[in-house]
C-alpha cells in the first residue's frame, strides 16, 4: 500500500515537472526567437531559432539611423509619462471621494463604471476621427492621452475604489479630528497605505501606448508621430517590405523597460489585483 | 412664528432651478442657481437652437452645411443639455429637502459663510470626481452617443459630408444587416465565429492558467520563482510584438514551425507529420489563434489565482490530508470554490474582453485567409470585421456603428445577468 502511494507521488511529481518545463519552453521558445534574431546581420524573411549565428548590432544601428525607430521611441516615452501622471491624479482623486463620501448620484456612478467598462469603446474608431478632426487632435500628443486614459477610467476607478475601501476610515476620522485638512489627510495618512494600487495605475497607464495598436494607427498618421506598436507593425505586415529582423531588434528595446518595471512592481500587481480588484 | 412649507410644491418650483429655493427662502442659493440658469438659456439662445435644429435637418446645402460637424454639434449640444437636466434634478431634490428640514425646525441656509461651509462640504467629492466626468464624457459618453446617432443615418462611402448630405433614416441600417442577403450570411458567419472563439479561447486561458497556478503551488516543487518569472513573460511582453512574431512563426512555406519544430517533433517521436497550413486554411487558422490567445492571456489567471491560493489558509489543506481526501476532491471541494468566490468578476471580464479581442484576430493574420463577403475574412470576429469595414477602401460608417450598437448590447446584456446573479451589483455595503 506505502509502496504504491509512493509511486503515485512520483509519477504525479514527474507530470508535473513535465507540464511545468512544457509550458515554459513554450515560453522561452519564442522569447529566444525575438532576442536571436535581433542579433542577426542581414534582412531575415523569417524567424527561426538558431544560436549558430554572427552575432551583431547591425539591426540596432539601422533603426536609430535609417529609421524613425528613436522617434517613435520617444513619442511613446512622452505619452506614456503623460498618461501616467494623469491616470494616477485622476484616479486617486476620484477613487478616494467614492470610497470616503456618500453624495448623490455615487451609487449609480459605480453601476455605470461597472458596466461601461465593458463597452468596447475604443472600435468607436469613426466617432474618434471625427472627434479629432473637430479638435485638430491628429498626430497630438494630448489627444491621444486623453482617449487612452479616459477610455479606461471606469475600470481603474473601480479598482481604485476596491482598494481605498481596504484602508480602514477610521484613519481618516482620527486625523481630521487632529484637525488635518482634508487634502493632507488624503495626502499623508490614505495615500501611503494604497501604494500597490497606485503602482498597479501607473503601470497600467504606462503600458496602455506601449501595447495599443487600433487607435493610435487611426489617429497618429504622420511617421514621425506614430508611437512603437504603430511604426514596428510596419516592419513585420507590409508583405512586400519585411524587415523582420529589425522588427525583432525594435521590439527587444520596445519591450525592455516594460518587462522590468513589470517584474519590479510584480508584488504590488499581485497584492492590489487579488485584495482591492476581486473585492469590488 | 413660521408658515409650514410644502416640499412638493417647492421641487416644483426648481423645475426652474432657483425658484424652490426662493420659496424656501434661501435666496443666496437661489442666486447662484438662477446664474446657472441664465448661462444655461444664453448658451440655448447663442448655439443651442441652432444646433438643435441642424441636428434635426442635418444641413441642406452640399458643401455649404458639413452633415457630419453639424451631427457632432448636436451631440455636444446634448451633452450641455443633459448636464443641464441634471442641474435642474440636483436643484428639485434640494429644494425638496429644505422643505422638509425648514418643516422640522431648521432654518435654511442664509448667510454667505453657511452656504459657502455647506458648498465645500457637499461640494468636495464632486470636486474630486470632476477631472474624471470630464474625462469620461470626452472618451466614452461623446464617443458612444456619435456611435449611437451614426447608426441611424447614412454615412458610408458613397455618401461622404461636405459632398454629400446625411440623411436620418431610422433602422434602415439595421434592416439591411438582417435583411441583405449578403450581409445576414457575413454578419452570421463572423458572429458565429465570435461567439466559439470566445468561450473556447476564454475557457482554455482560464483553465491552463489555474491548472498552472494549482500545479506550482504544490509543496514539492522546487525553483518556483524561477517558473513564476517565465510564466509571466508573455504578460510582460508587449503583445502586439508576440503576436506579430508568432504571425511570422506560423507561416506556411518558410515559419518556425514548419522549418524548425514539426521536424524536430517528427525527429524525437518517430512521427511523420507533414507542413501545416496553418494562415493559409480557415480552421488551422482558427486553431492557432485560439493557441496564441491562450499562450498570452494564461499568465494573468496564473498569477491572480496563485495569490489567491496563497490566501487559503495551510491548516484547511493538511487537515483534508489527514483526513484521505484525494487531491481531486480536495481542489472541487476547496480550492476551487474560493478561487471563484474571488476571481469569478476578473474571468466575466476576460470573457466579454475576447468577445472583442482586436489585436489577436487583426495582427495574426488580417481576419484572414479568405473571404465571406463585405470585407469579412474566414477568422474575423466581429469587431475585427467593424474595423477592416469602416478603414477600408469603401468605408461603411453606419452600418458600422449599428453592428458595434449591436455588440455592445449583447457585452452588456451578459455582463448584467451575470453580476445581477453574482449579486455584484447589489453594491454591499455602499
Amino acid at each position: 500500500m506505502k509502496g504504491g502511494a509512493k509511486a503515485r507521488n512520483i509519477i504525479v511529481q514527474m507530470a508535473t515537472y513535465f507540464t511545468l518545463i512544457t509550458v515554459s519552453l513554450s515560453i522561452l521558445y519564442v522569447i529566444a526567437i525575438i532576442v536571436v534574431s535581433a542579433f542577426r546581420p542581414g534582412n531575415l524573411v523569417a524567424f527561426s531559432l538558431d544560436f549558430n549565428i554572427q552575432w551583431s548590432l547591425q539591426n540596432f544601428k539601422k533603426l536609430f539611423t535609417e529609421e524613425l525607430f528613436g522617434r517613435w521611441y520617444v513619442n511613446t516615452l512622452i505619452i506614456a509619462v503623460m498618461a501616467m501622471a494623469l491616470q494616477i491624479t485622476i484616479v486617486t482623486l476620484g477613487g478616494y471621494a467614492f470610497s470616503r463620501f456618500r453624495f448623490v448620484g455615487r451609487k449609480q456612478s459605480m453601476k455605470f463604471f461597472l458596466i461601461a467598462q465593458m463597452i468596447p469603446v475604443n472600435a468607436a474608431f469613426t466617432a474618434f476621427y471625427v472627434l479629432a478632426l473637430l479638435v485638430n487632435g491628429f498626430d497630438q500628443y494630448w489627444f491621444i492621452v486623453i482617449i487612452f486614459v479616459g477610455m479606461y477610467i471606469p475600470m481603474n476607478m473601480y479598482l481604485m475604489k476596491g482598494y481605498f475601501d481596504t484602508v480602514s476610515i477610521s484613519l481618516d476620522e482620527a486625523a481630521r479630528i487632529d484637525g488635518a485638512s482634508r487634502m493632507r489627510t488624503l495626502v499623508q495618512i490614505v495615500l501611503p497605505l494604497v501604494r500597490p494600487m497606485i503602482a498597479i495605475q501607473a503601470l497600467l497607464a504606462f503600458m496602455a501606448p506601449f501595447m495599443e495598436y487600433m487607435l493610435p494607427s487611426l489617429i497618429l498618421r504622420a511617421s514621425s508621430a506614430r508611437t512603437l506598436a504603430v511604426g514596428l507593425q510596419v516592419f513585420i505586415y507590409e508583405p512586400r517590405m519585411q524587415k523582420v529582423a529589425l522588427f525583432a531588434a525594435g521590439s527587444l528595446l520596445a519591450s525592455l523597460p516594460i518587462v522590468v518595471l513589470f517584474f519590479f512592481l510584480q508584488k504590488n500587481f499581485i497584492s492590489g489585483l487579488t485584495s482591492g480588484g476581486a473585492k469590488g | 412664528m413660521y408658515k409650514r412649507k410644502n416640499p412638493l410644491a417647492a421641487a416644483m418650483l426648481s423645475v426652474v432651478p432657483g425658484l424652490g429655493q426662493i420659496y424656501n427662502g434661501e435666496l443666496l442659493k437661489a442666486g447662484a442657481f438662477l446664474v446657472l440658469n441664465m448661462l444655461f438659456a444664453i448658451e440655448m439662445y447663442a448655439v443651442g437652437f441652432a444646433a438643435m435644429t441642424s441636428f434635426i435637418t442635418l444641413g441642406t446645402v452640399p458643401y455649404e452645411h458639413n452633415s457630419l460637424f453639424l451631427l457632432i454639434q448636436g451631440v455636444m449640444q446634448l451633452i450641455v443639455m443633459l448636464i443641464f437636466v441634471l442641474i435642474v434634478m440636483l436643484s428639485m431634490r434640494d429644494a425638496f429637502i429644505t422643505a422638509k428640514k425648514f418643516n422640522n425646525g431648521e432654518a435654511p441656509n442664509t448667510s454667505f459663510s453657511e452656504l459657502f461651509r455647506a458648498a465645500k462640504e457637499t461640494g468636495f467629492p464632486y470636486l474630486l470626481t470632476a477631472p474624471a466626468v470630464f474625462m469620461i464624457i470626452v472618451a466614452i459618453i461623446f464617443p458612444l452617443l456619435v456611435t449611437v446617432f451614426f447608426a441611424f443615418v447614412n454615412y458610408d462611402f458613397r455618401n461622404m459630408p461636405p459632398a454629400k448630405l446625411l440623411d436620418w433614416v431610422g433602422f434602415d441600417n439595421y434592416r439591411s444587416i438582417f435583411t441583405f442577403a449578403s450581409y445576414r450570411s457575413t454578419f452570421m458567419q463572423v458572429f458565429r465565429w465570435n461567439i466559439i472563439w470566445t468561450l473556447l479561447a476564454t475557457t482554455l486561458q482560464i483553465s491552463l492558467g489555474m491548472f498552472l497556478a494549482v500545479l506550482c503551488n504544490q509543496k514539492f516543487v522546487k525553483f518556483k520563482r524561477l517558473f513564476g518569472i517565465i510564466f509571466l513573460l508573455p504578460w510582460a511582453v508587449p503583445s502586439f510584438i508576440t503576436i506579430l512574431t508568432f504571425s511570422n512563426i506560423f507561416n506556411v512555406s518558410f515559419g518556425a514551425i514548419n522549418t524548425q519544430l514539426i521536424p524536430l517533433i517528427n525527429q524525437l517521436f518517430f512521427l511523420n507529420i507533414g507542413a501545416i497550413p496553418w494562415r493559409t486554411d480557415p480552421f488551422w487558422t482558427k486553431a492557432a489563434l485560439i493557441g496564441i490567445q491562450t499562450w498570452l492571456a494564461f499568465p494573468y489567471v496564473y498569477v491572480i489565482v496563485s495569490g489567491i491560493l496563497q490566501s487559503i489558509s495551510p491548516e484547511i489543506n493538511e487537515a483534508a490530508t489527514i483526513d484521505g481526501v484525494t487531491v481531486w476532491q480536495r481542489f472541487r471541494r476547496i480550492t476551487f470554490p474560493h478561487i471563484m468566490m474571488i476571481a469569478s468578476p476578473i474571468f466575466v471580464v476576460q470573457y466579454t474582453g475576447n468577445f472583442n479581442n482586436f489585436a489577436v484576430i487583426y495582427l495574426f493574420n488580417g481576419g484572414g485567409p479568405g473571404s465571406l463577403g463585405n470585407m469579412a475574412g474566414t477568422s474575423d470576429i466581429l469587431i475585427s470585421w467593424v474595423f477592416k469595414m469602416s478603414t477600408g477602401d469603401a468605408p461603411q460608417h453606419s452600418v458600422v456603428a449599428a453592428i458595434l450598437l449591436i455588440i455592445s448590447a449583447i457585452v452588456i446584456s451578459v455582463a448584467i445577468i451575470v453580476f445581477w446573479r453574482t449579486k455584484a451589483l447589489d453594491m454591499e455595503g455602499l
